[in-house]
């Protein structure tokens, strides 16, 4: 290549010459065969054998639904029809009904869910529901293994979603959120007007 | 027939009995042989592999047989259903025929009576016919492509086609040269040959015609280098992309009974047979011996299929037209340079030893087509910098 003139500006590159010993492909499929050979002797699998090890899934994760509880174990809900209007999947229906005002019990809300169904298919599992709500009624769990063996099993209604968040929170796998902004004034209104104490494993507000 | 039978029965059943041990233990092998590259294909890419039925998962290949026997037996519309069946069958047939002249075990010369581990002993055009009858399985897969009527079992079918018509001369080349060594196609007594030190198997006077075998024989059970008439990435599943079940098992059999038909005749033509320094031979051993020498020649099988299926490993596949010119530039000229070699050395009674040179045929061919390419890059070099001179002129 010397006698061709090299601009200067020009990053001239050239392919590498092919030795003998590259065209004869053995030394190659050799060096191949012993790779393989390396690995196979030397048997460091990287499997997780699934289900008797289960992975550690990230609290962040977006996995099944649930609803939440306030301290005193009401659902934490107050049928604000949010969440089922954000859901780009159409996958959550609620049926609300007026909360029994002559009830103590009752006294901070108007409304409550009669009925909270999500169709655990149809979602997609986005977290707009979540982000939505405004008084962090429902949140997405790290639980990943869903299955049933009907359409019909797969449709939560509020029990199971209670469940889900009674099961999730006795076994300290609390969902993690990093952008929680500040809750809904609803979420932890006390008679008082005081903030109560944050559920168990939820962290501090921010 | 009977009476037939009866009178002729002392030869009959050394025969029934090897045709027995071949039809129960051929299509076993290929069950347990895909267990043990599915494993070691897990070792391999640092994975385990199935453990989970029975221990170790030994029991994984039964499972496999079972679900695969008692699958749908599907036959799609479109497909010409007489070939379409036929096909399977075929390829099983042809791949299962080679093995009659096979010794799957240590054969003395002169065969007397009783068990042997072969069907048919002393066939003195063994290998030939060999050859011949496994070049047939081509047949299978062609005539499965054509009657499943899809494009991609076309393509796939086709493929195979010219590659069993190429790679069938570089094997028969290969082939050849050990032949004239041993001066016999007669596969015991090449075998027989090879009796004695560890200098006196094939591969160390056919080291170039053991290359260039084992490629072609490769290239022919469709392996992974060479497995393109099957390539998932390109022909979805090549010539049985449309078969399933028991069907699809026949074809995956004849690949299988390809790769033991392909190790056992490495091992019987180039490494000795059942022959080991040391060890007695066949003629009038008894059986212990009869068993050790199976024992030698099933350990060197079991050595060239592992090899294979590590080669699976360290290889990519070829393009199609390399995997021509491999064939046509590359063995074949090999080949022919090889059986000059040796036809040179027979002629004028060389040393045998000189055998050893043919060594050096592929380093000059490898220095030959390196030194090709290198130019190619330099002419291409020198075109690319004379544009770019002239594109500066014309500024």
């Amino acid at each position: 290549m010397s006698n061709v003139k090299k601009s200067k500006t020009v990053k001239w590159g050239s392919e590498p010459k092919l030795t003998v010993l590259d065209a004869l492909y053995l030394p190659a499929i050799a060096s191949g065969v012993a790779t393989a050979i390396r690995h196979a002797l030397s048997v460091k699998p990287t499997t997780r054998q699934y289900p008797e090890v289960k992975p550690t899934i990230p609290p962040n994760y977006r996995g099944v639904h649930r609803l939440n509880r306030d301290e005193q174990g009401r659902v934490k809900c107050v049928a604000c029809y949010m969440c089922q209007t954000a859901c780009p999947a159409n996958c959550i229906e609620i049926i609300a009904a007026p909360a029994p005002k002559d009830d103590p019990h009752w006294k901070d809300r108007d409304k409550y869910p009669a009925t909270f169904t999500i169709d655990e298919l149809r979602c997609i599992y986005c977290g707009m529901c979540e982000e939505a709500c405004p008084v962090d009624a429902i949140e997405l769990t790290s639980v990943y293994d869903l299955t049933g063996m009907t359409r019909e099993e797969m449709i939560f209604d509020k029990e199971k979603l209670l469940s889900v968040f009674d099961d999730t929170s006795q076994s300290g796998n609390d969902p993690v959120r990093t952008n929680r902004g500040a809750l809904g004034p609803a979420s932890e209104a006390t008679e008082s007007g005081k903030r109560g104490t944050p559920p168990p494993g939820r962290g501090t507000r921010g | 027939m009977i009476e037939f039978l009866l009178q002729y029965w002392p030869v009959v059943w050394p025969t029934l009995g090897a045709i027995a041990v071949i039809l129960a233990v051929v299509p076993f092998l290929g069950l347990y042989m895909t267990f043990v590259e599915r494993k070691l294909a897990a070792y391999v890419q640092d994975r385990i592999g199935p453990n989970r039925v029975g221990p170790f998962g030994l029991l994984q290949a039964v499972a496999d047989g079972l679900k695969i026997f008692l699958k749908e037996q599907i036959i799609p519309d479109h497909v010409y259903k007489v070939l379409y069946v036929l096909a399977p069958t075929l390829s099983l047939l042809t791949a299962m025929f080679a093995l009659v002249v096979m010794p799957f075990g240590p054969v003395p010369q002169n065969y007397e009576g009783g068990f042997r581990f072969i069907v048919a002993p002393g066939i003195d055009i063994g290998i030939l016919m060999m050859v011949a009858i496994s070049s047939l399985s081509a047949y299978g897969i062609i005539v499965g492509g054509w009657a499943s009527n899809n494009k991609y079992s076309m393509y796939g079918a086709i493929r195979s086609c010219a590659q069993f018509i190429s790679y069938e001369i570089p094997l028969g080349l290969s082939i050849i040269g050990v032949i004239a060594i041993s001066g016999s196609m007669n596969i015991e007594t090449i075998v027989a040959k090879q009796s004695g030190s560890l200098l006196d198997w094939n591969v160390f006077w056919q080291p170039v015609a053991l290359l260039v075998f084992f490629t072609s024989a490769l290239a022919e059970t469709n392996r992974l280098p060479f497995d393109l008439p099957e390539c998932e990435q390109e022909l979805v599943g090549g010539f049985h992309t449309e078969y399933s079940g028991i069907k699809f098992v026949l074809f995956f059999l004849a690949e299988y009974t390809h790769i033991v038909t392909v190790s056992f005749l490495t091992a019987l033509l180039f490494f000795g047979g059942w022959h080991f320094p040391g060890l007695p031979g066949p003629e009038g051993a008894s059986l212990p011996v009869l068993l050790l020498g199976l024992l030698v020649l099933v350990v060197k099988v079991s050595c060239v299929v592992i090899f294979i299926m590590l080669l699976r490993w360290a290889l990519p596949r070829f393009r199609f037209d390399q995997l021509m010119g491999l064939a046509w530039k590359g063995l074949i000229p090999l080949g022919l340079a090889n059986l000059l070699g040796v036809a040179i050395v027979l002629t004028f009674g060389l040393p045998k030893h000189l055998l050893a040179l043919t060594l050096l045929l592929p380093v000059a061919a490898a220095y030959y087509s390196a030194t090709q390419f290198n130019a190619s890059i330099e002419s291409a070099f020198q075109r690319r910098a004379l544009s770019n001179k002239q594109a500066v002129l014309y500024e």
